[in-house]
């Protein structure tokens, strides 16, 4: 029976190398059928651990692994009808790009005739026709992914793994494949799967992103609520762009806490993701650094900020559409504003001024 | 992975001092070659077109005699076709073990040290000496050799296998347990340098093991196969010393007709098949080599 279905559902997937440690430490997710999934994590988080046992080039030590509502556990990767790309690639260096792309349907049997055909449709639809003939060594590192990519999506797989497609190429390169990535995703309609450590690419890309830590998911959602909705402190250090500050909770007063801070008022927190806060506990917070705004010391705070933190600043790096300014607002923890730049040079800061740092009391988030 | 440039042009100002310098970093080599291998060779080369008296004297000058003797003997066209008998069974058996072997000790073995220890395990008959290497085989081989008597007791045979030691049996036996393993070394180099995610992307095509090794490794790993072909074939084909000792002298070779010839002091006639074995050589290594680009290989 061909199924054509490519969710997959991990279920208590863990995997051990030595027996002791476990890589992949009980992962549960769920991955629509046609999703963009993105795994992001330090190295030696087991992200490509799981890219590989979905692969099927390595088997999980407990767990489940089902694809299409069928348990792929000890299957093939043919018989999975997964596909895999290659971190570097792993192009045959002695075969032409035509062959490369055809090397799938050579191994399952196809006449010459019919797999050079759909080589080279493969090859039009990643736009490479004029370099058919060359060897992988004779092609750009662009090229040579768009190639992997064609090699890959060849067998008509109903899922495509792809395990740090764009970390072999510079920066500039890396924006325009991932695009390529996107549409190649879009135009095939099946399930993507990617590991990265950038976290610029999984937002970018993903309709679902993995953060993981140690072989744990430490949280998976939409890319936005990920980036701007943190569940705790890792995830929100780790995808960046949050301010994460520490304290005691000084007071509950209905809908908001404050928590004791350098500022003499402490610091008034909206409740809502962490509902049940009592006097005393340690809460860790974010605010974004897109949200804080730098106040000359004496001047009339924005509308709807009551906290605001003095401040001294420490460096300041100009990056183009927005200025990052950094300061010493907490003692333990990096403080960064980035302030738009037409606002910054109306009124440039430079280092060792001292400022107040404030942002509307509702963009503060409390973290588990 | 990049293309070498084949010439860049001189970067150091003046071209005459980077061409001391070139000449330099060869010094050493020429040194051993010229006195050693050249000289030794234009020596034979020039013997080869000297006249003789028939009692080891030569006489300097200019004769193709030799060479129209040599080449009229029916005698080298049976020595040439019972050496080039022995060079292809032996090239095909080493050939076969070396490639397993090497496939083994890299794709098999995933113990690195443990594929050293193994390594280095096919190198322990080069400890000893190769006669007494030779003379090993006698009990194993022998009328009343382990296999033999092995036989024996089996019931397998009546009469002891005369065909074991003193045969061209035991010569291919012989030279397959001396060359293996300069089939193994060159193999195992280039196989080991295939990445082993390129099996991994095969397997994920859906290749079977066969079509991994048929597709993916022997293609790679031409280049150890060329040059364990090279050594394999020139060993073989320079030897008269097994020959003669593994067929009790019912065999010969190329070489060991020119050895009596040297033995009766026919110095022009075995300079003259010295010659015609050294150019039959370079043909068969240049015929290699145009199959198999070893240098491109190499640096790929």
């Amino acid at each position: 029976m061909k199924n054509d279905r490519g969710d997959i559902e991990l279920a208590g997937v863990c995997k051990s190398f030595d027996g002791v440690t476990n890589v992949v430490d009980g992962v549960n997710l769920e991955i629509a059928d046609g999703a963009y999934c993105c795994f992001i994590g330090p190295s030696g988080c087991g992200k490509t651990t799981i890219l590989r046992m979905i692969a099927g080039h390595e088997d999980p030590t407990a767990g489940e692994i089902v694809i299409g509502g069928q348990n792929v556990v000890g299957l093939a990767p043919v018989q999975r009808r997964t596909a895999m790309m290659f971190q570097s690639y792993a192009l045959f260096p002695h075969l032409t790009v035509r062959e490369n792309i055809a090397f799938a349907l050579r191994v399952r049997g196809q006449s010459k005739a019919d797999r050079l055909r759909a080589a080279d449709a493969m090859i039009e639809k990643v736009r490479l026709t004029s370099f058919a003939d060359r060897l992988p060594a004779q092609l750009s590192g662009g090229q040579q992914q768009r190639v992997a990519l064609a090699r890959a999506a060849i067998t008509e797989p109903r899922v495509l793994l792809l395990d740090e497609p764009l970390s072999a190429l510079d920066e500039q390169l890396r924006v325009q494949m991932r695009q390529e990535l996107r549409r190649m995703q879009q135009e095939l309609g099946i399930t993507f799967i990617h590991v990265t450590h950038t976290q610029l690419e999984a937002i970018a890309l993903a309709d679902l992103v993995v953060v993981m830590e140690q072989g744990r998911i430490k949280q998976a959602g939409p890319a936005r609520e990920v980036y701007a909705h943190p569940r705790d402190r890792y995830v929100a250090e780790f995808m960046g762009g949050q301010n994460v500050l520490s304290g005691r909770v000084e007071k509950v007063n209905g809908a908001s806490f404050t928590l004791a801070q350098a500022a003499p008022d402490g610091i008034e927190v909206p409740l809502q993701a962490r509902p049940t806060v009592s006097v005393g506990d340690k809460v860790d917070i974010a605010v974004r650094r897109d949200d804080v705004a730098l106040v000359r010391p004496g001047k009339e705070l924005p509308p709807g900020c009551t906290t605001s933190l003095p401040s001294r600043v420490l460096a300041i790096e100009y990056q183009g559409y927005f200025v990052k300014v950094m300061l010493d607002t907490v003692p333990d923890d990096e403080f960064v504003a980035y302030v738009p730049e037409k606002a910054f040079f109306a009124d440039p800061f430079t280092v060792g001024d001292v400022v107040m740092a404030t942002w509307a009391t509702g963009s503060a988030l409390p973290l588990a | 992975m990049q293309p070498i440039p084949a010439q860049s042009p001189a970067q150091s100002p003046t071209p005459s001092r980077s061409n001391l310098a070139g000449w330099l970093y060869v010094s050493p080599l020429v040194l051993v070659l010229v006195p050693f291998f050249v000289a030794p060779i234009l020596v034979v080369l020039a013997a080869s077109f000297f006249a003789t008296d028939g009692f080891g004297g030569l006489t300097p000058g200019f004769t193709l005699a030799s060479y129209v003797e040599v080449l009229h003997s029916a005698l080298t066209l049976k020595l040439y076709l019972a050496t080039i008998k022995f060079t292809v069974l032996t090239w095909i058996f080493t050939l076969i073990i070396g490639f397993f072997v090497a496939y083994f000790l890299v794709f098999h073995v995933r113990n690195q040290l443990l594929a050293i220890g193994l390594f280095l395990l096919c190198t322990v008959p080069f400890w000893t000496s190769n006669i007494i290497r030779m003379i090993s085989w006698i009990p194993l081989l022998g009328k009343e050799g382990l296999i033999n008597q092995a036989l024996l007791a089996l019931g397998v045979i009546r009469q002891p296998l005369e065909v074991l030691l003193f045969s061209d049996l035991a010569v291919v036996i012989a030279y397959v347990h001396q060359l293996t393993i300069f089939m193994i070394v060159p193999i195992f180099n280039s196989m080991a340098r295939i990445d082993k995610k390129l099996i991994e992307a095969a397997i994920d095509a859906g290749a079977s093991r066969f079509d991994i090794m048929r597709l993916i490794v022997v293609p790679m790993s031409k280049s150890g196969i060329a040059l364990g072909t090279i050594f394999v074939v020139s060993i073989v084909m320079g030897d008269f010393f097994v020959v003669k000792v593994m067929s009790g002298g019912g065999s010969a070779s190329v070489v060991s007709a020119f050895y009596e010839d040297v033995g009766v002091l026919q110095y022009p006639t075995a300079a003259a098949s010295a010659v015609l074995l050294t150019l039959v050589l370079v043909a068969i290594v240049s015929l290699i080599l145009r199959t198999v680009d070893i240098r491109q290989e190499i640096t790929r």
